[in-house]
């Protein structure tokens, strides 16, 4: 799925990230539990989460996460920004639960990753 | 080449760089990305642990030719019993560490998935040391 869709469908605000076009996804993954994030074997993944700290950065990171969804209009931090532009992650930020994204975005085409 | 870097207890904001430092290296070193995946979420768990668990400890790394080879030792408390600790599930991190993301009892679990050789020794009231290797 493309950025530009997800962005569209969850009504979302792009806060950190270049090259939004050539970032597209293939899975979703929702979790506010970095440590199953961090067993996730795939790759070109969204992650839609409701934690918004430095360690989602560093977790998305280090599992090869390139767009994070953050819902329910949880502000990413000035910190977390500067990391996300740092390591090339795109962070978003939806007015939406994860629950509500989830079905979104699923009900439009975007598989899960189990 | 080695690489060194000190860990300080509760220090989540600084957890990663060590990971974050060394993915960059073998990304220069154009390594496989999957197996680079692999080295970094081991690292970037070890690293948490130090945060989370411990008083505080230290992070080594050799790179030599088509393989890594890293170390983790800190100063305490140490683990009163590594099966139990190796068990999926099983955790004593506290609410804060939970409320980060972590703690959740997959840690060691994830690092032994992820790497090819893996050892974990401690002693209750010296420390605990996490040694791993993993070819490219």
């Amino acid at each position: 799925m493309k950025l530009s869709e997800i962005i569209s469908l969850t009504n979302a605000r792009l806060v950190a990230g270049k090259n939004v076009e050539s970032n597209d996804v293939t899975k979703a993954f929702s979790s506010d539990l970095m440590s199953d994030v961090l067993t996730l074997d795939e790759e070109h993944i969204l992650l839609i989460t409701g934690l918004a700290n430095v360690q989602l950065i560093r977790t998305a990171e280090m599992a090869d996460i390139e767009v994070v969804l953050l819902s329910r209009n949880k502000r990413a931090s000035q910190e977390m920004i500067d990391l996300a532009n740092e390591v090339g992650l795109v962070l978003l930020e939806t007015p939406y639960s994860i629950f509500r994204a989830s079905g979104i975005l699923y009900s439009n085409g975007l598989p899960p990753v189990y | 080449m080695k690489m060194e870097f000190d860990i300080a207890s509760g220090d989540f904001k600084k957890a990663g760089r060590a990971s974050s430092q060394i993915k960059k290296v073998l990304k220069q070193l154009q390594v496989d990305p999957k197996i680079i995946k692999r080295i970094v979420v081991a690292i970037y768990e070890a690293e948490v642990n130090i945060v989370a668990h411990s008083f505080g400890g230290k992070l080594t790394a050799h790179i030599n030719g088509n393989s890594i080879e890293v170390t983790l030792t800190d100063n305490g408390p140490g683990i009163k019993d590594i099966e139990q600790a190796m068990q999926e599930g099983f955790s004593t991190a506290s609410k804060e560490v939970r409320d980060m993301g972590f703690g959740a009892g997959m840690g060691l679990p994830n690092i032994r998935k992820n790497t090819d050789e893996l050892n974990v020794t401690s002693e209750w009231g010296v420390g605990t040391t996490v040694w791993f290797r993993n070819q490219f």
